[in-house]
């Protein structure tokens, strides 16, 4: 299977009569995209901005960051299951506007969601800080119950992203990346002698605002299964969840995934990428059991030789990460995973809330309880009402003058568990 | 800046006063460099001098841990030092303890730059590399000239203040702190090859060692549940309405104890949820679902438990750090004991 990404590099965004994208400047007839969005009965007010890289703006609480793609050849559309038909995706053509994003934020849905910093010590901490956003402030109606928030807020962004991307659909991309993923058997026949890997991709779905779709298919009621690598770079998993900032996988996260990036680069030369399983993360200890059982069988069923693994969320998802990893390595199938910590602010607490010493090859993505300062902004998208409330904040985190003292915790993407980031820890 | 200043602390035997029977010498003062610290000072050269020796015996430092500390401190201040170094103790256990103990105080009450040095097996190690910076030795004497390469270049930077870098980078031994930094490769990359290297048999390092897990064995069964007093203990964030301690939605720093007595439900309008980690729609409408007050009320009154306790506690499990974890639980335990609390049910969310 094949799969061509054309970057089109994105160099400006701006508002303007028509909604259209030329020579990499994207305009956007701000009310025609208000009055798609607005369509939603369950939306009361939205509202469209621009935050740009270097900016002093602060957006929160942010919920989901998405990019804009378009299909423009193969089967499918972006978003299957949720906004296209569910048809298989994952080869053919997809532009994607590089370098800009649609970031919901608004009226907080639960406590979980996340500050983005456009400039200040704040910014190197995510990713978002480096891409042109489009920030969508939706305010819900009222009395309506939180999880119809989040949903309603969710769909928002994606019509937002499938409306931008469109855009793209006739537009010669700037670079063209191609993805060449192997079945089973032609990937064996192909390179007998390359050891054979799969990427375990744990998807947060606690429950309760905590959850992933899958094809549209809320990840909770999914037993493991197995995908090409391409699949979710057209959308087939996104998120819809409200786990805190730093480590949830927002639907960008899952778009540009960079764990199935990676081992693309290697695949064919040092290791055979065989496929990636996705498993989820239940909150009941028969399903935790379940989809442990099913994952490390579905690695031995696929004739693996090692896995990485990747979590997502912390504490009781612990416990699935190392459930995952002991079964694996228990099958003769070495393992690798990737996790955050939470050390405390000093750092000199248990990392883990479970270990096991056949996780011997850990990648960590830092100590979220890091405590930072953020020193005020010069506007502020969405609200800074919420900062002492959302995780990561503290009573007293949000200072009169707007200096937010927080948790690495409360920054989207700080300490994201897919390895998109640089932060790490060490011992000192 | 000009010469630093540092007070150096030695035992009796390495002072020179004698082996164990005078190790109950008490705390005292010279001027200038005594025993080892020659060789320390011969190794500042021109940029630091040692301009006190504080001396004291293991035995007393030991057994009269407190006054000793005190007087040291006290004799310590007297001479206003930009840094102070305690040892090399070697593999001396009493000596080491006693280093890593006054180490610390100074950095901590007095706020001068602290350290000392011992062999990576000293029981002081174990005691203070949490909160002092210790420099590894050899186990006996004959390592002192290694020991002073090691401890000058370090002692110089702790006291001009410039930023310390990790163990590996200094030489120090590991205090457990989790430190954040800026890898140059993204994380992703960082696992592939991690697991490249661990398929090829080839040596890599973890970024996480893996702790030693804390797990506990339960108690066994209450003999008569219908005597006993029995407490709510939550981590699910069940509060009084507005949440009046101000508990963190994530990463608690404490705990609250509130009083139930007399309470026959909790009630939208009573109780809610400061927990982030979960919708609390439900628990909001109806706090009982998380702390179940109104079904142990039932069972207390057909008498099927005992008495259900008057307090109940309550924190938020979302990011919390197992050592506040644990800290909540020792005092909240400790309180349960006193009030002749027979059993508890612990609730999540």
């Amino acid at each position: 299977m094949r799969l061509e990404l054309g970057n089109v590099l994105i160099k400006d965004v701006q508002f303007g009569d028509t909604t259209k994208l030329e020579e990499g400047v994207l305009s956007i007839n701000k009310q025609e995209l208000i009055d798609i969005l607005m369509e939603d009965e369950h939306l009361k007010k939205v509202e469209v901005d621009i935050a740009k890289p270097g900016e002093k703006v602060r957006i929160t609480p942010v919920k989901d960051v998405i990019e804009p793609r378009v299909k423009v050849e193969g089967p499918g559309g972006v978003f299957p299951g949720i906004l296209s038909k569910v048809d298989m995706v994952g080869s053919g053509k997809t532009n994607v506007l590089k370098g800009c994003a649609v970031m919901t934020t608004g009226k907080i849905v639960g406590f979980q969601e996340g500050i983005v910093d456009m400039s200040g010590p704040g910014a190197d901490y995510t990713p978002f800080s480096k891409l042109i956003n489009i920030v969508l402030v939706c305010d819900p109606v009222d009395g309506l119950k939180q999880h119809e928030h989040e949903k309603a807020v969710r769909l928002a962004g994606f019509k937002a992203a499938k409306y931008l991307g469109e855009t793209a659909r006739n537009v010669i991309p700037d670079e063209v990346k191609v993805y060449e993923v192997d079945t089973l058997t032609e990937g064996l026949k192909k390179y007998p002698n390359l050891p054979k890997v799969g990427y375990v991709q744990m998807l947060q779905t606690q429950g309760l605002l905590h959850d992933t779709y899958v094809y549209g298919v809320d990840a909770k009621q999914i037993i493991p299964t197995i995908m090409y690598p391409t699949e979710s770079m057209d959308g087939a998993i996104v998120s819809g969840n409200c786990v805190s900032a730093c480590d949830k996988n927002t639907t960008y996260h899952h778009l540009n995934n960079p764990v199935i990036e990676d081992l693309l680069k290697v695949h064919g030369k040092e290791l055979n990428f065989v496929g990636v399983i996705i498993t989820n993360e239940n909150v009941y200890l028969a399903d935790k059991e379940r989809s442990s059982n099913m994952t490390a069988k579905l690695a031995e069923f696929l004739g693996l030789d090692a896995v990485i693994i990747s979590q997502e969320g912390f504490g009781n998802p612990d416990t699935d990460l190392i459930m995952n990893c002991k079964k694996i390595e228990a099958k003769g199938i070495k393992t690798v995973i990737i996790t955050d910590e939470y050390a405390g602010r000093d750092g000199a607490s248990q990392s883990l809330a479970d270990a096991d010493k056949a996780a011997d090859a850990v990648v960590t993505a830092g100590n979220a309880n890091q405590v930072i300062t953020l020193p005020p902004m010069d506007k502020v998208i969405g609200s800074l009402e919420y900062v002492d409330i959302i995780a990561g904040g503290f009573n007293g985190s949000l200072a009169e003058d707007g200096t937010i003292t927080v948790e690495i915790q409360a920054i989207t993407g700080a300490t994201n568990e897919i390895g998109f980031s640089n932060l790490t820890a060490r011992t000192y | 800046m000009g010469k630093i200043r540092i007070v150096h602390y030695l035992n009796q035997f390495f002072a020179g006063i004698g082996g164990e029977e005078k190790a109950d010498f008490k705390p005292e003062v010279r001027e200038g460099v005594v025993g080892p610290g020659m060789a320390l000072q011969a190794g500042f050269k021109d940029e630091a001098e040692i301009v006190a020796t504080v001396i004291c015996g293991d035995s007393y430092f030991n057994e009269n841990i407190e006054e000793a500390k005190a007087k040291v401190l006290e004799l310590v201040k007297q001479y206003n030092p930009d840094l102070f170094i305690a040892g090399p103790a070697f593999n001396a256990g009493r000596y080491g303890v006693a280093c890593g103990a006054i180490t610390e105080a100074v950095q901590n009450e007095l706020n001068i730059p602290a350290l000392t040095a011992m062999y990576e097996e000293n029981p002081g190690v174990d005691l203070y590399r949490k909160s002092i910076y210790i420099i590894p030795t050899k186990d006996s004497a004959v390592g002192m000239r290694d020991a002073v390469s090691k401890i000058v270049p370090f002692a110089l930077k702790l006291a001009k203040g410039e930023k310390i870098g990790s163990p590996e980078e200094e030489g120090y031994i590991k205090r457990g702190i989790r430190v954040n930094y800026f890898a140059d490769k993204r994380g992703s990359q960082r696992a592939v090859e991690m697991l490249i290297k661990k398929i090829n048999g080839e040596k890599y390092e973890t970024e996480y060692p893996m702790p030693d897990f804390d797990r506990v064995t339960p108690n066994p069964a209450i003999k008569d549940i219908t005597k006993a007093k029995i407490a709510l203990v939550t981590s699910g964030g069940i509060v009084p309405k507005g949440n009046p301690d101000h508990i963190e939605s994530s990463s608690a720093s404490k705990y609250g104890k509130y009083d139930i007595e007399g309470l026959m439900d909790l009630t939208a309008d009573t109780f809610q949820t400061a927990h982030g980690g979960y919708d609390p729609v439900y628990a909001n409408e109806d706090a009982d679902r998380v702390l179940p007050v109104d079904v142990l009320r039932d069972l207390e009154k057909e008498g099927k438990i005992g008495k259900l306790h008057r307090y109940y506690y309550s924190t938020v499990g979302n990011g919390t750090s197992v050592a506040n974890a644990k800290k909540f639980a020792s005092e909240i335990a400790k309180e349960l004991v006193a009030d002749g609390v027979d059993a508890v049910i612990l609730t999540s969310t």
